[in-house]
């Protein structure tokens, strides 16, 4: 039972408060993308051992979609931001580098 | 002969006598008694048959590790089974059954599995596996119905249960796990410095074993005293909540916690309070004060009743007055079961002689013994128990340095063994979330490895073990370890003062360290060990372990599985160190190389009413109900669910005849609604506002219609596709102004539709300017259709209906019969049709007049069913039957819907790909069977060619099929292979052995193809 926080609304909640998306940050190829493209954005996932990057909604709380940095192996948070970026936030990578030196990178 | 002590027993209440019933035969006990104290007190050593083998088993242990005396307790809607004797309280009047036999206890002819085991490898590791191979359907007709008839635990109770239960939703800074002196200190000290405190113990006692151990004393008093000083410190403090008969059942992520507490187990039928309570928490910090159990020692026929762990043995004397046997033999590794015989002696109970594995004898605790004129063998062993449904004595023999029996061999008559293996930490809970383990080879025991335990959200190990279930067995350090426990835990809190509770002086008997004895003999001639258990609770031997290893499940994990070692409902709490340690050995590794087996939630089985709590009935599940439900349920309907709504199926009315069946009303309200107008609670419609700049440029991606071109007031029927292409849902959008939608779903997909758009609004397009509400329960919605329905409407007035004002797939907002309304001319029937939204609290009152004034026009309530019927009549699809989540918008050829215009929508990328656009996809047809009064079973399959033998090749399925009221005879949709190529084609579909359904393929479209009832 994770404990995240909503970056929108602040409250920490319990995780049957949120409902999880998947991975974060991908990139939609629509019409005109080739079949390799779009078959790698719709049914290519990551699946680290170690940080992950995903989606999560505050279902049960303001509604709103949002980032979770997540080592899949600790369960540990490195931390959480709005959805509507690209990448995750500066600090937030340097955070995880501290933590977690033998990490790829984003 | 096993007995109630003249005097003592610390925890019972001997002027209040208590009446029980143990299979049918009525016997005395006092206050205070488990159920396995008072059974033992009036000479009850027989308690049970085991699994497998049928075994006579009685007590092993006195607490939560108990594997053999499960029981069924109390009746009726109160009987519950499998309860462990040792945990269950004594109350007036309580009823138990022993379980596992047949004709009775002491005569079981299961128990032939055993004589059988010993004579041919039956039973043996993975014999199921082996034996019950072939033919394949003898598993389920023969094997399997004997097996779970001869094997298997208690029965499951009968009848509802009468008991109410409830969870706790808690949140503190410290949970303290334990009640003992460990637990006890850590709670003293993390309180001191201001933090909140929840502590548990799962027994109905604080103090643990200090209550059983007088040789110590802590502070200058007893233990029990010293426990009862703290308890009163503790509950005078605002920040602490205390809670006994409270176990802690699991660990999880980020310091979550389950809780059991059985409230009133003790008290059944106590009024005003749930039975069990199930405690939710999260904890800032956890610590793990659980103590150590104490592990038997596998030697043949370690299973006879009257054979207990040492501990247990004391625990009966000493707490329950309860002197287990006449005449014992102590047999241990360590000195700790020295106080066994100790307090036997004490009591007056025999002691023919204490068996010491260790070759050296010496320490306190020996010495006192020997003192007591209490024979102490150096270096001996019991190789074998004798008697069958209890101990009449042991063979014993001295032990060589390999392990072996040598020597002469002797025999002592006894009733009691008292037997030590030495002490487990309990580590389930520290486990259950990841803490990792070390091997203490010195102590002989797993132990916390506090550098790797479980981690919180933010990373820093969040719990911490103390005490017993830290590795420290001796009384000072288990004082000094809770109260550090329970500084860190404070502070890592953010509560220091630097409060260090003053830590009292310990008198105890300083101990030797024990000598490991996995297997006895580990040699030689008893060591075959098919007679040497270790899992009790599942009948594995460590004959068993030894076959697994040889037989290459040499992996603790396989072989687990394999013998079902520590699968039971114990846990393996008293099974699995010596388990591995002889798996260890068996394969020549070390243990901490073996390792364990994962531990698991629970710790002990908790109740399916405490999980369920108060979802039960009623509260299972939230229903919502239309404003006009009360009405319809006046009115006769049928309701059936849909989504979370309860909806008419149908309206039952009274004939002379009685009241109609459900057949006869939907056909009534069909024709009715055909021929004249039928009224429908559309309120369960979702209904979703878009609205902003950016409104039409986002429904035209997440409809495949263009909806930027639609024009105020006007209405479009759009579909909605995943990404992946598949159609979802479907419904009316209605332009309600020029940056305004209403989008209408289907009544179960609205919660789905809100947050797809959401979704995509949030995370892919966050650039537009677009909000999006769910306003499905702000209005109701009343379907009015049929030839008299704009009559009825004209009735009411206030706004022009006509065909000219309001044309078909219009919209107009004005005062119907005094509601403010708005009017969609929308339908899903065929009919001439107005869907009639009104604000959701003037619903009842827009029904109420719409069945008044349609009352000369023929108007009546018509349900789902009969809507149903008439979509299907029209050929129109139904989300859920037609589409189930690998259909596109052209397979049910809708294609006509699906914008070729739009450069992108959802779904678009994904329908150019060469699967979706292939050949041969299943399509929409319909279907008319020869024999028009047969109604195809839904979900029927069409098959390429009729076989008798062989597997038929289906090639397609019914998705709807209903008998027409309207046309007089059966109509069916289904997705069929090519379906639109084989208009005519006459398809069979065996519905049963012998029967195969012949139907041609048709047009979907049954009724009115050319769509004029509804444009009129």
């Amino acid at each position: 039972m994770l404990l995240l926080t909503c970056p929108h609304c602040g409250v920490s909640g319990d995780e049957t408060e949120f409902a999880p998306g998947g991975e974060a940050h991908l990139k939609r190829f629509g019409p005109g993308s080739s079949d390799g493209e779009f078959e790698t954005y719709l049914f290519y996932r990551r699946n680290p051992k170690g940080v992950h990057f995903e989606r999560w909604r505050h279902a049960f709380g303001c509604g709103k979609w949002f980032h979770a940095a997540r080592c899949t192996v600790t369960m540990e948070v490195f931390g959480t931001y709005p959805a509507d970026v690209t990448e995750p936030p500066a600090e937030l990578v340097e955070t995880i580098r501290a933590k977690r030196p033998e990490w790829e990178g984003f | 002969m096993a007995h109630r002590l003249p005097s003592g027993g610390l925890v019972i209440d001997r002027s209040k006598p208590v009446e029980f019933t143990f299979n049918g035969q009525k016997l005395k006990g006092f206050e205070g008694d488990t159920l396995a104290s008072a059974l033992l007190a009036n000479d009850q050593v027989l308690l049970g048959r085991s699994f497998k083998y049928h075994r006579p088993r009685g007590l092993i242990a006195s607490g939560a590790e108990e594997p053999n005396a499960l029981m069924g307790v109390g009746e009726g809607p109160r009987f519950e089974p499998n309860q462990r004797a040792t945990g269950v309280e004594l109350h007036q009047g309580l009823t138990a059954r022993t379980q596992n036999h047949w004709p009775s206890l002491g005569f079981d002819v299961g128990a032939l599995n055993s004589w059988i085991a010993s004579r041919a490898p039956v039973f043996s590791a993975g014999f199921y596996y082996k034996t019950f191979m072939f033919p394949r359907v003898a598993w389920k007709h023969v094997f399997e119905p004997v097996i779970r008839r001869a094997a298997g635990l208690g029965k499951p109770p009968k009848e509802a249960d009468a008991d109410e239960y409830e969870h706790f939703h808690v949140h503190c800074d410290v949970l303290v796990v334990g009640g003992g002196i460990a637990g006890l200190s850590a709670a003293r000290a993390a309180a001191a410095n201001g933090a909140r405190v929840l502590i548990c113990e799962q027994t109905p006692h604080w103090g643990g074993r200090a209550l059983v151990e007088t040789e110590t004393q802590i502070g200058g008093m007893s233990g029990a005293d010293w426990v009862r000083g703290e308890v009163t410190a503790l509950s005078g403090m605002e920040n602490v909540t205390m809670r006994t008969r409270c176990m802690t059942s699991g660990l999880y992520d980020h310091g979550y916690a389950l809780l059991y507490e059985r409230v009133a187990d003790h008290v059944p039928g106590a009024e005003g309070t749930p039975r069990h309570r199930l405690w939710r928490v999260r904890a800032g910090r956890i610590v793990v004060a659980t103590g150590a159990l104490e592990r038997p020692i596998p030697f043949a026929n370690n299973d006879v009743p009257g054979v207990m762990l040492a501990s247990a043995v004391r625990d009966y004397v000493r707490l329950w007055g309860v002197a287990p046997g006449e005449k014992a033999v102590v047999f241990t590794t360590n000195d700790d079961a020295y106080r066994t015989a100790l307090a036997l002696h004490e009591a007056g109970v025999a002691v023919a002689a204490v068996l010491d594995a260790r070759a050296e004898v010496k320490g306190e605790l020996p010495a006192r013994a020997r003192a007591a004129g209490i024979e102490v063998r150096a270096g001996y062993g019991v190789a074998k128990v004798k008697g069958g449904k209890r101990v009449k004595g042991v063979e014993i023999g001295r032990l060589t340095g390999m392990g072996q029996v040598g020597g002469r061999r002797e025999e002592l008559a006894c009733d009691l063994v008292a037997m030590s293996g030495g002490w487990s930490p309990v580590v389930h809970l520290w486990s259950h979330c990841g803490g990792k383990l070390t091997w203490d080879a010195e102590a002989a025991m797993f132990r916390p490895d506090p550098e790797r335990g479980p981690t919180g959200h933010d990373g820093a190990v969040n719990t911490l073990a103390c005490g017993a279930a830290n590795g420290y067995l001796h009384t000072d350090l288990c004082l000094s370890d809770g109260r550090v426990a329970g500084m860190s835990a404070a502070s890592a809190t953010g509560h220091s003062r630097g409060e260090m509770p003053e830590a009292p002086e310990v008198q105890a008997i300083p101990q030797a360290h024990p000598r490991p004895l996995w297997f006895m003999p580990a040699r030689g001639k008893y060591a075959h060990g098919t007679k040497h258990f270790l899992d009790y609770q599942n009948d594995v031997t460590a004959a068993d372990v030894q076959l697994a290893a040889r037989e290459g499940y040499e992996s603790v994990e396989h072989a687990k599985r394999y013998t079902t070692l520590g699968m039971a409902t114990d846990q393996g709490k008293t099974s699995n160190i010596n388990g591995l340690a002889i798996l260890a050995d068996q394969i020549g590794a070390e243990i901490p190389q073996v390792g364990t087996t994962t531990f698991r939630p629970p710790y002990t089985p908790i109740s399916f009413g405490a999980i369920t709590g108060r979802a039960r009935g009623p509260l299972f599940k939230a229903v919502r109900k239309t404003p006009m439900h009360d009405r319809h349920a006046a009115n006769g309907a049928d309701f059936e669910p849909v989504g979370d709504w309860e909806r008419p199926y149908c309206f039952r009315r009274m004939t002379p005849e009685g009241r109609e069946s459900r057949a006869q009303a939907v056909t009534r309200e069909i024709l009715n609604a055909r021929q004249k107008v039928g009224l429908l609670d559309a309120s369960t419609l979702g209904k979703i506002v878009v609205k902003g700049p950016d409104a039409g440029k986002f429904l035209d991606l997440v409809y495949t219609n263009m909806m930027s071109t639609l024009k105020p007031g006007r209405c479009r029927y759009g579909l909605m596709c995943n990404e992946n292409g598949f159609l979802f849902d479907d419904g009316v959008v209605v332009r309600t102004g020029e940056d305004e939608f209403l989008c209408h779903t289907t009544s179960g997909g609205a919660d789905r539709v809100h947050a797809h758009m959401e979704e995509w609004l949030q995370t892919e397009w966050w650039d537009f300017q677009v909000y999006t509400q769910q306003v499905t329960d702000q209005w109701a919605q009343v379907a009015v259709a049929g030839p008299n329905a704009r009559k009825v409407l004209e009735k009411l007035g206030g706004v022009d209906v006509s065909d000219a004002a309001l044309p078909f797939m219009s919209y107009v907002e004005g005062t119907l019969g005094g509601l403010p309304a708005r009017i969609f001319r929308i339908s899903f029937s065929g009919e001439l049709s107005y869907e009639v939204a009104v604000p959701a609290n003037l619903g009842l009152a827009l029904w109420e007049k719409l069945a008044e004034a349609g009352e000369e026009f023929g108007a009546m309530p018509y349900g789902t069913e009969a809507l149903h019927v008439m979509r299907a009549e029209k050929g129109f699809i139904m989300i859920g039957d037609e589409t189930d989540g690998t259909v596109t918008p052209q397979d049910l050829a809708l294609g006509w819907a699906v914008s070729k215009k739009k450069a992108d929508f959802i779904g678009k990328r994904a329908q150019e790909r060469a699967f979706l656009a292939a050949k041969g996809r299943k399509q929409l047809v319909g279907l008319a069977t020869e024999d028009p009064a047969e109604v195809l079973p839904d979900g029927a399959h069409a098959v390429k060619e009729v076989k008798a033998k062989s597997r038929m090749i289906t090639i397609g399925h019914v998705t709807s099929s209903y008998f027409s009221p309207t046309l007089g005879r059966s109509i069916a949709m289904a997705l069929i292979e090519g379906g639109s190529e084989r208009m005519g084609e006459v398809l069979s579909f065996p519905v049963a052995k012998d029967k195969v359904v012949k139907a041609t393929v048709v047009d979907p479209v049954f009724y009115d193809k050319e769509g004029e009832r509804q444009n009129v």
